[in-house]
């Protein structure tokens, strides 16, 4: 089976509404797939990775914790937008730190959030075969 | 690669027209469907930001502005289509990203 | 050209359910494939059976029950979300000791890996939603 890059594009906050709950869900199943995955925060959507979330009070289940997990699932290239972040007056700080281990650099832990300009989103996007929104 | 845009979002409503203008390289095209047609039309600021994007086609598809009664307030330089055309250009461009 | 369509809005709600059908059909009648199309979030609900719109508005659901029909169309509601919303087919139903269900003719509940098949298998994927 020929392997495509595929790119979930994440730009709705959490919670509010079910599409980055769901997105996630998406990303979760496609990893078993063994396709060439990304995943792009864009706009609001750089509020799906803040730390430090607590649903106990909505009566939602908080489901940032699976964000940390991707890296298991060889899911390891988040694309977050430097300019989202900087009009939200949020840094790479205020996101969950997201790691992947590297089997063939003994088993290094490696960044998986990659923080690029819009331009350089502009081409992440523009090289995607398949593009998922949701 | 030529990415095919679409924007289903009215620009005044909405901060997605903008998003997707930001990320849109040259070569490229932005369809504008459903409520995303309120930007081709004349007269509003994100006109000017149309007439001054270079390098991207900008489309509006037909049926959602009759339905709309815009027809005749069309901006310039916004190629109209209709859903075979819009197959089209899904056919013509190497993907498809929904600004959803 | 092999292509796929996600919907992830339900009827009458958005028009991108609507839309997506406009596209499906100017896609068969040009003469392309479409390889399946993908229900998720709320666009389950387009594959409900139970809906009666009235008499001068168009019946989403039945549309695609039509489209399907004429053209062999693999119509996919995601199980996931379907379960989240109350859309069941007859078995699923029995299996969760539920009295109804409600998946109208011509489409099939399956898993969310039918949609990232769908974009293995098809030369383009168009999502719909709000």
């Amino acid at each position: 089976m020929s392997v495509k890059k595929f790119m979930y594009i994440n730009r709705k906050p959490p919670y509010g509404t079910v599409y980055a709950l769901e997105a996630l869900e998406v990303v979760l199943i496609g990893a078993a797939f063994d396709q060439d995955v990304s995943l792009a925060f864009i706009g609001d959507g750089v509020y799906e990775l803040t730390k430090g979330q607590n649903t106990d009070a909505i009566g939602q289940k908080n489901f940032s914790p699976t964000y940390t997990a991707l890296g298991d699932y060889d899911v390891k290239k988040l694309y977050v937008e430097k300019e989202s972040l900087e009009e939200r007056g949020l840094t790479l700080d205020d996101l969950q730190h997201l790691v992947w281990e590297d089997e063939d650099d003994d088993w290094a832990e490696k960044d998986s959030i990659h923080l690029v300009s819009r331009a350089e989103m502009a081409d992440v996007l523009d090289d995607q075969d398949i593009i998922l929104s949701f | 690669m030529a990415l095919l845009h679409t924007v289903n979002k009215s620009p005044f409503e909405s901060n997605t027209f903008n998003t997707c203008l930001g990320l849109a390289k040259q070569g490229s095209t932005i369809l504008l469907i459903e409520d995303g047609v309120y930007a081709a039309t004349t007269g509003h600021s994100v006109a000017e930001k149309i007439k001054n994007a270079s390098g991207i086609t900008f489309a509006v598809l037909g049926p959602d502005l009759q339905a709309r009664g815009l027809e005749s307030k069309l901006a310039d330089d916004i190629k109209v289509i209709d859903y075979d055309g819009f197959v089209n250009m899904v056919v013509e461009h190497d993907s498809v990203q929904s600004w959803l | 050209m092999k292509l796929s369509i996600q919907i992830n809005e339900g009827p009458y709600q958005h028009q991108a359910s609507d839309t997506a059908y406009q596209f499906a059909k100017a896609a068969i009648a040009a003469g392309h494939e479409i390889f399946r199309i993908f229900f998720y979030h709320d666009g389950v609900n387009n594959a409900t059976r139970l809906a009666v719109p009235p008499r001068d508005d168009r019946d989403v659901s039945a549309q695609w029950t039509a489209l399907s029909k004429e053209h062999d169309l693999d119509l996919v509601v995601c199980i996931a979300a379907a379960q989240r919303r109350g859309v069941m087919d007859a078995a699923e139903a029995k299996r969760q000791g539920l009295d109804a269900d409600n998946l109208a003719e011509g489409f099939r509940i399956s898993g969310l890996g039918q949609l990232i098949e769908a974009g293995i298998q098809s030369d383009r994927l168009v999502v719909f939603g709000a």
